[in-house]
């Protein structure tokens, strides 16, 4: 049994098809992420899982509930934390929730008694009175995330949850995220941080122009895609140096002024930088297998 | 969704200073200088036709101007539909309670009324259900306005296009059989002037004539509000 199933998923807005034929199939209790540039898709995909929008055609399960005939069902037992924050100002942190969770049919005192318990793993314990426009940008974050966990939901769709954070708000979030999967909750998450999808998905699809390119762990893509090695090279002479590498690593681009080395063995290259310029070894991550995907990188 | 509605009822009271000012203001004064108007007083006269305009105009406020709060600036809805409820669920619950908060203005109206001794007759208390129903009539309009809007200034066409020339010709100030008789005709097309029909004799005491054509015209504006509403609402959030 999946959590969240698609298949041969499309839907146009006029003449745009946005989402063109994608494939999902996400595990219970899995972390899976959703990673593409601005207008790849991702949040369109969201919204026809969630059964917001209709698909021109395909084909959506979610926990057992045919998407979008029986997406109510299947809503009541989903969380969601969206794009952007959309907490009633004119409540306080506490009446937020319970409003919340009157949406889905949860009675006042079953609520209540689970507030303190939101409010400690939104880490807001003892703020349930303060107004929501005294609250930082993580706070209300963090507030959003534990609003969509009011009905209890055994799969959570999040949206971007760590744009606009500090990096201390992103740590806490994460650490947060990964105690729901602890708990066995599914998450599926969209994001452009490649370091957030390398650190909590297990599993993850990138996405870009309606479909999804690349599928797999965070550490078989790059496998898959890319040498373990990289080598970013920048600084005077850059130019003359980078036909020297092409002979020393099995591949070099270039972007803009950086010289890309990618390679199983990196260390002649290494060896053969001199004078002023400036480089950077690191191990490959996610981030240049979604360049290398998407088409981002301007190879010259 | 009402439950959370509710907590906004402080909100009403602004809604009832406005009226009742208009009311003693400009009952008091012309009704100084008026004789009885259709055999009852101006301020009993225009007492009714207020009710129906100030409810009028909470529900317009209520289901326009806090309606696309709500749907635009707060992103209120974008939240409830994560939950198991439709876009249907939120144009109804929008509609009822802007009626409610349009009804608690009516009803206050009407208590001024009673209090002052403009109307004695047990018949008045039927301006209640009245007032909730010229309440839906507008907020069901309102909330059409609402879905279609793409910012607050398209709230001033409908209200400097429709509203203002509404309450001048349905009524409230004057007898609307003074008017031409064309003018007469696109009033009686128009919820505000059967609302007036229904209160205005309910406040002299007896029962209105022609009460169910009346709240047919009322219940019409609501049902097609209340579709035309849920046919934009579902065009403008499937897109």
């Amino acid at each position: 049994m999946t959590a969240l199933s698609a298949r041969a998923l499309r839907k146009s807005y006029g003449d745009l098809e946005v989402v063109s034929g994608v494939d999902l199939a996400v595990a219970p209790g899995e972390c899976f992420g959703l990673l593409g540039p601005n207008g790849a898709g991702k949040t369109t995909t969201l919204k026809l899982c969630l059964g917001l929008i209709e698909p021109d055609s395909g084909e959506i399960e979610l926990l057992g509930e045919p998407v979008p005939r029986k997406a109510r069902e299947a809503r009541a037992r989903v969380g969601v934390v969206p794009q952007f924050d959309n907490l009633d100002p004119d409540f306080t942190v506490e009446e937020n929730l319970v409003v919340y969770a009157r949406y889905f049919g949860i009675a006042k005192e079953e609520i209540r008694e689970r507030i303190s318990a939101l409010l400690e793993f939104a880490g807001l314990a003892g703020r349930g009175d303060s107004k929501i426009t005294t609250l930082s940008g993580g706070m209300k974050r963090r507030l959003t995330l534990a609003r969509a966990l009011v009905n209890d939901p055994q799969l959570v769709f999040m949206d971007e949850p760590t744009t606009g954070l500090d990096p201390q708000a992103r740590h806490l979030i994460w650490e947060r995220l990964r105690r729901l999967t602890q708990e066995g909750k599914t998450l599926v998450l969209t994001t452009h941080f490649m370091e957030e999808a390398e650190r909590l998905c297990h599993r993850l699809a990138i996405m870009d122009r309606g479909r999804i390119i690349a599928e797999g762990s965070p550490r078989a893509l790059i496998a898959e895609h890319i040498e373990p090695q990289v080598l970013e090279v920048h600084g005077p002479g850059y130019e003359t140096w980078m036909q020297r590498a092409k002979g020393l690593a099995p591949r070099v681009e270039r972007v803009g002024d950086t010289v890309y080395c990618y390679g199983e063995d990196i260390e002649p290259v290494l060896k053969s930088i001199s004078g002023e310029l400036s480089y950077l070894h690191r191990p490959a991550s996610l981030e240049d297998v979604f360049l290398k995907l998407t088409g981002r990188d301007l190879r010259d | 969704m009402l439950v959370w509605r509710k907590l906004f009822a402080a909100a009403v009271l602004s809604n009832l200073a406005d009226p009742l000012i208009m009311l003693f203001g400009l009952g008091y004064g012309l009704g100084a200088l008026l004789p009885s108007v259709e055999g009852m007083s101006y301020l009993a006269f225009f007492a009714a036709g207020q009710l129906c305009t100030a409810t009028m105009f909470t529900a317009s406020f209520e289901s326009m101007f806090s309606g696309f709060s709500r749907m635009h600036g707060q992103k209120t809805w974008d939240a409830i539909l994560y939950a198991p409820l439709t876009i249907d669920d939120i144009v109804a619950g929008e509609i009822v309670w802007a009626a409610s908060k349009a009804w608690l203005t009516g009803s206050t109206i009407l208590g001024v009324v009673v209090v002052f001794g403009l109307a004695s007759s047990p018949w008045v208390l039927l301006a209640l259900p009245a007032a909730f129903l010229v309440g839906l009539a507008f907020s069901a309009v309102g909330l059409i306005m609402c879905v279609l809007a793409r910012g607050w200034d398209f709230f001033s066409y409908y209200m400097t296009l429709m509203m203002t020339p509404m309450m001048m010709i349905s009524g409230v100030f004057f007898p609307a059989e003074q008017l031409p008789a064309p003018l007469l005709a696109v009033a009686k097309a128009l919820p505000l002037y059967h609302g007036v029909q229904i209160v205005r004799p309910l406040v002299a005491g007896g029962p209105p004539p022609d009460l169910w054509l009346h709240a047919a015209v009322l219940l019409a504006y609501a049902a097609a509000g209340y579709t035309l509403a849920i046919y934009f609402a579902r065009r403008r959030f499937s897109s």
